[in-house]
């Protein structure tokens, strides 16, 4: 009964969203304010439906409902509790309503805190919002329905897949949608700019926390699945350029061009259609990742939708709404060009124009990034054959490109906007640029494997931390204080000088060894022993569990117990790898079991991996700096608001 | 690394965790003659791909036919092989599918050239347009107090 | 029309193409993830001479085969393994059309215990002429193979010039590996 009343929510909520995109978009067209003041009830009214099937859904996981298809393929009896509830978002359908659910949360949080803009504004921006809602409440209605019975139902279910069994699944994606998905709000801004037809510096000011918020949020659900997946899956990777990773990846590139166009827009009045062209695209690739990761287009991405009917769907939702925004661009932007005059020109050598150079060198990362993960696809199209491109391909691309916006990076908070002197501030950053290369030097002669990139990562970080702290200590003495929007800008910079500090060490300097290991038996790795101290046995609330106690020592002593273990789960017979790990700032111990080997002996793979949570830091730094941003009261400051400006 | 991409691995997990259907495969590590070869072996099946796998390198993968290839590898190298020709060796019995770093020929420039090519574009034309437009407006330096 | 509208009409048009084409590229793939077999890796081998092999028989390890043992006229090469499921469905259909005896059909045993092997074969019939065994699956590397179960088809002169990644179905046999081999026959 719950779960059809859960359809029926689905339904009601789509209409809504028709509802919600119709009436605004044509009462800000023509003037009717009674069909714009529609907008608000109905981003509150699709929330409550969408957040009623949601309940529902997650009611059927913990209720053990396994009528439902959906919980029957996902779920289990013996799965605790928390990861029942978690379960519903775990494959497919139920992730898919998680991401109506946060894209309905996004809506009705801009219909809550848009008093201040004028109703033809909100009425757009939530119209737009109220499209892209109907689209995917439609995809999940007619091709991705959660709700569908299974009869008869099934006496016990598949069990949720173990590698989703972990907290890790708790946090990871919900993060990453609230990311994604809320980068559907500056679009919405953009194209409703668009379609007014005018760039009005205070509504990008509005927007701008927004932007700061999701791209936060995105940062976090990015650092969380990179550090998921270096203790899940046992091979001490962080990283791997995954098309599913990189799905998540080129929306975030686009959004830290985006916050930083925003606030040119803002400030100065120019690169109007710049920031709307990158407004697009965030929202986009978003998009397009969210096509990526659920159509099986890729090889290497696991299939949920190996339903071709399912790909066609969300190709055709994406075709139309990029297709439908590049158009609107294409034919409105040209006219937003004529207010850019004096007030927007700037010399060479202006923060402009490193802020253009920035934009322009994320936006060369992301389509660098969309061109390697597309390419086996393109290659196979136009039958060049069956080629790969991994690691040492985006690695090496990235790292080219990264390269110029980190040595740039210390001068865009010292030089002024317009025009400004290269030689003073080159004065101030000179210091900085030889203390970075002395500890370069330094860590070149002392680091004992792989120099050049050791020395490379402390020369670049001692560059971005030292010139950032310069301009901090400068902004000190001159005002004494810091608005949350300089904060965070500080400490978002910071936070690339420390990921720097983690991605080049630990490639650098991290060591492994794969050995056979009886009780009793011990491997020397760098500076520690691992010695496997005993085998045991137990059970867990729906595995078993063969678990290694081993000892880690230095210098005699020991220092941590690492227990690895290799469980098996009851529901499916699947067989986990769960990893041994001592983390640390200065190194990581890493332990992870392979398979038994007889006579009790185990092949065993140990890691030392230094400063690999700065990685995990300088993404936290980073997100953290997103929210100190967005919390700045300026941006809720509306002076000389219109409010019968309803054009 | 989002969800879908650890279910992805989960074809992996299957493959070496069904009781009694999986292929004989001697689980043993290798063993190194030294540090040096270590290293050189780490890193080259890090830029291998394991063929049967979803998306994995040969030096990670747990899967049989990646003990195996990895066993090879070895062997080669023992052999006196050459990194490019332990490639060759591979890509001759696999396809290039068996390199995560794509070779460099005309069916790959695109790929390679192409991020680099964008940007010299992209910059060029932006520096010419702001060109053109700086000659119509002389720019002041501002002054000292310029709020941030 | 000034220069400038100008370049921005045809940056327009290019973005425009772009997307286009990254849609058309996108449908292709699309209309592609339908078919299960369209991650399965191309042969290299295919018209180029089988690689050397020499083998111990899975039911007389003294006796071992080459390629020269097999030359003469086609055969089909087929991996297979007691643990590999999917040998065990296209187990009918292979010993169906062994039955036919239109060409000699060849076992490979690959990565498998005798004992397994052997009893795996006892229980479900052997449509094979001879089944050569490969229990560290050194020499398969040679041949490509990434998975069981896999079929080849060697001519007379010893050359590849088919392969199939995958259970054989009827269809299968009859699309493209009877073709093939009428060819070859026809040939020589």
């Amino acid at each position: 009964m719950l779960p059809e009343l859960g359809q029926i929510a689905l339904l009601l909520a789509l209409l809504t969203a028709i509802l919600q995109a119709v009436l605004p978009l044509a009462g800000a067209h023509r003037g009717h304010v009674d069909w714009m003041a529609t907008a608000r009830p109905a981003a509150y009214v699709q929330l409550g439906l969408v957040g009623g099937a949601f309940a529902i859904l997650a009611g059927a996981f913990l209720a053990n409902d396994f009528s439902l298809r959906y919980v029957a393929e996902n779920s289990h009896s013996l799965l605790p509790a928390v990861y029942r509830f978690c379960a519903t978002w775990g494959a497919h359908e139920g992730s898919l309503l998680l991401w109506a659910l946060v894209l309905a949360a996004w809506t009705a949080a801009v219909a809550r805190f848009s008093h201040a803009l004028p109703d033809a504004v909100v009425a757009r921006v939530l119209g737009v919002l109220g499209i892209v809602s109907a689209g995917f409440l439609a995809f999940l209605i007619f091709t991705s329905d959660p709700f569908e019975r299974l009869l008869p139902a099934a006496v016990e279910g598949g069990d949720l897949n173990p590698l989703l069994q972990d907290p890790g699944l708790i946090v990871h994606p919900p993060m990453l949608y609230l990311g994604y998905v809320g980068f559907a709000v500056p679009f919405a801004f953009a194209i409703a700019a668009l379609l007014d037809g005018r760039v009005d510096a205070r509504w990008v000011r509005w927007s701008r926390p927004w932007t700061n918020v999701a791209w936060g949020f995105l940062t976090l659900g990015i650092v969380l699945g990179s550090w998921w997946a270096y203790y899940e899956l046992g091979w001490g990777g962080w990283w791997f350029w995954d098309p599913v990773e990189n799905a998540s990846f080129m929306p975030w590139l686009a959004g830290a061009a985006l916050i930083h166009a925003q606030a040119t827009t803002e400030k100065r009045g120019s690169f109007a259609s710049w920031t709307l062209l990158l407004a697009i695209a965030a929202f986009s690739l978003s998009l397009l990742g969210t096509f990526l990761v659920r159509s099986g287009v890729l090889t290497s991405v696991h299939a949920f939708a190996a339903d071709p009917s399912r790909g066609l769907f969300v190709l055709v939702l994406l075709g139309l709404v990029i297709g439908g925004s590049l158009l609107l661009y294409a034919l409105r932007a040209p006219a937003l060009e004529a207010t850019d005059g004096a007030r927007g020109a700037f010399a060479p050598f202006s923060r402009e124009t490193l802020l253009l150079a920035n934009n322009l060198l994320l936006a060369c990362t992301f389509v660098m990034v969309l061109l390697g993960t597309l390419y086996p696809l393109l290659a196979d199209a136009l039958d060049l054959g069956k080629i790969s491109v991994g690691p040492p391909y985006f690695g090496l691309l990235f790292a080219l490109l990264m390269a110029p916006l980190v040595a740039l990076l210390p001068f865009g908070p010292l030089v002024r906007w317009q025009r400004e002197q290269p030689r003073p501030v080159l004065a101030m950053l000179l210091p900085w640029l030889a203390l970075a290369l002395v500890a370069g030097a330094l860590t070149f002669l002392v680091a004992p494997q792989g120099r050049w990139k050791a020395a490379a990562g402390v020369t670049a970080a001692a560059w971005v931390a030292g010139g950032t702290l310069r301009f901090a200590w400068q902004r000190w003495r001159k005002q004494g204080r810091f608005t949350p929007e300089m904060a965070g800008m500080l400490l978002a910079h910071l936070g690339i000088a420390v990921f720097l500090i983690g991605a080049l060490l630990v490639q650098a300097l991290s060591v492994q060894r794969e050995v056979a290991l009886a009780p009793g038996q011990s491997v020397a790795l760098g500076r520690y022993v691992f010695r496997f101290d005993a085998l045991s046995e137990s059970e867990g609330p729906n595995y078993l569990s063969e678990r290694a106690d081993l000892s880690v020592l230095r210098d005699g002593r020991t220092v941590a117990r690492l227990h690895p273990e290799k469980r098996r789960y009851l529901g499916n017979g699947q067989v986990m790898t769960e990893t041994g790990i001592r983390p640390s700032l200065r190194d990581d111990l890493y332990v992870a079991l392979g398979e038994p080997l007889g006579n009790g002996a185990w092949a065993v793979r140990v890691h030392v991996k230094p400063f690999v949570r700065w990685i995990w830091l300088g993404g936290l730094l980073m997100a953290m700096g997103g929210f100190v941003t967005a919390a700045d009261r300026r941006f809720r400051k509306m002076p000389d608001v219109r409010k019968e400006d309803s054009r | 690394m989002t969800l879908r991409g650890a279910t992805a691995l989960l074809a992996l997990l299957l493959a070496s965790g069904h009781a009694g259907a999986r292929p004989e495969t001697d689980p043993t590590p290798l063993h190194y003659a030294d540090a040096a070869e270590e290293t050189r072996f780490h890193a080259l099946t890090a830029t291998l791909r394991c063929v049967q796998c979803q998306n994995q390198s040969l030096a990670d993968s747990d899967a049989p036919i990646a003990h195996d290839l990895r066993r090879e590898v070895l062997a080669l190298m023992r052999q006196g092989r050459s990194d490019a020709q332990i490639r060759q060796y591979l890509v001759d019995r696999y396809g290039e599918f068996v390199l995560y770093r794509p070779r460099m020929e005309p069916g790959t420039w695109l790929l390679w050239f192409g991020p680099a090519a964008l940007l010299l574009a992209a910059g060029a034309g932006i520096a010419l347009h702001l060109r053109r437009r700086g000659k119509t407006h002389e720019v002041p330096l501002p002054g000292d107090d310029q709020e941030w | 029309m000034t220069s400038a509208s100008s370049t921005r009409r045809v940056l327009l048009v290019a973005g425009g193409l772009v997307f286009l084409a990254l849609v058309v590229l996108l449908a292709w793939g699309v209309h592609r993830s339908g078919d299960p077999a369209r991650d399965t890796l191309p042969s290299t081998l295919i018209n180029k001479p089988a690689p050397k092999f020499d083998l111990p028989l899975l039911h007389s390890p003294d006796i071992r085969i080459t390629p020269e043992t097999l030359a003469g006229a086609p055969y089909v090469l087929n991996v297979w393994g007691s643990w590999c499921p999917a040998c065990a469905e296209e187990h009918p259909v292979l010993t169906r059309f062994a039955l036919t005896k239109r060409v000699r059909v060849v076992g490979y045993d690959w990565k498998d215990k005798r004992e397994d092997a052997l009893a795996w074969l006892e229980q479900r019939g052997n449509p094979f002429l001879l089944v050569v065994t490969d229990e560290d699956g050194s020499a398969a590397i040679d041949w490509g193979v990434v998975a069981a179960p896999e079929t080849f088809l060697v001519d007379g002169k010893g050359m590849i010039r088919w392969k199939h990644s995958g259970p054989l179905t009827d269809e299968i046999i009859h699309d493209e590996l009877i073709p093939r081999l009428s060819r070859l026959e026809q040939a020589q």
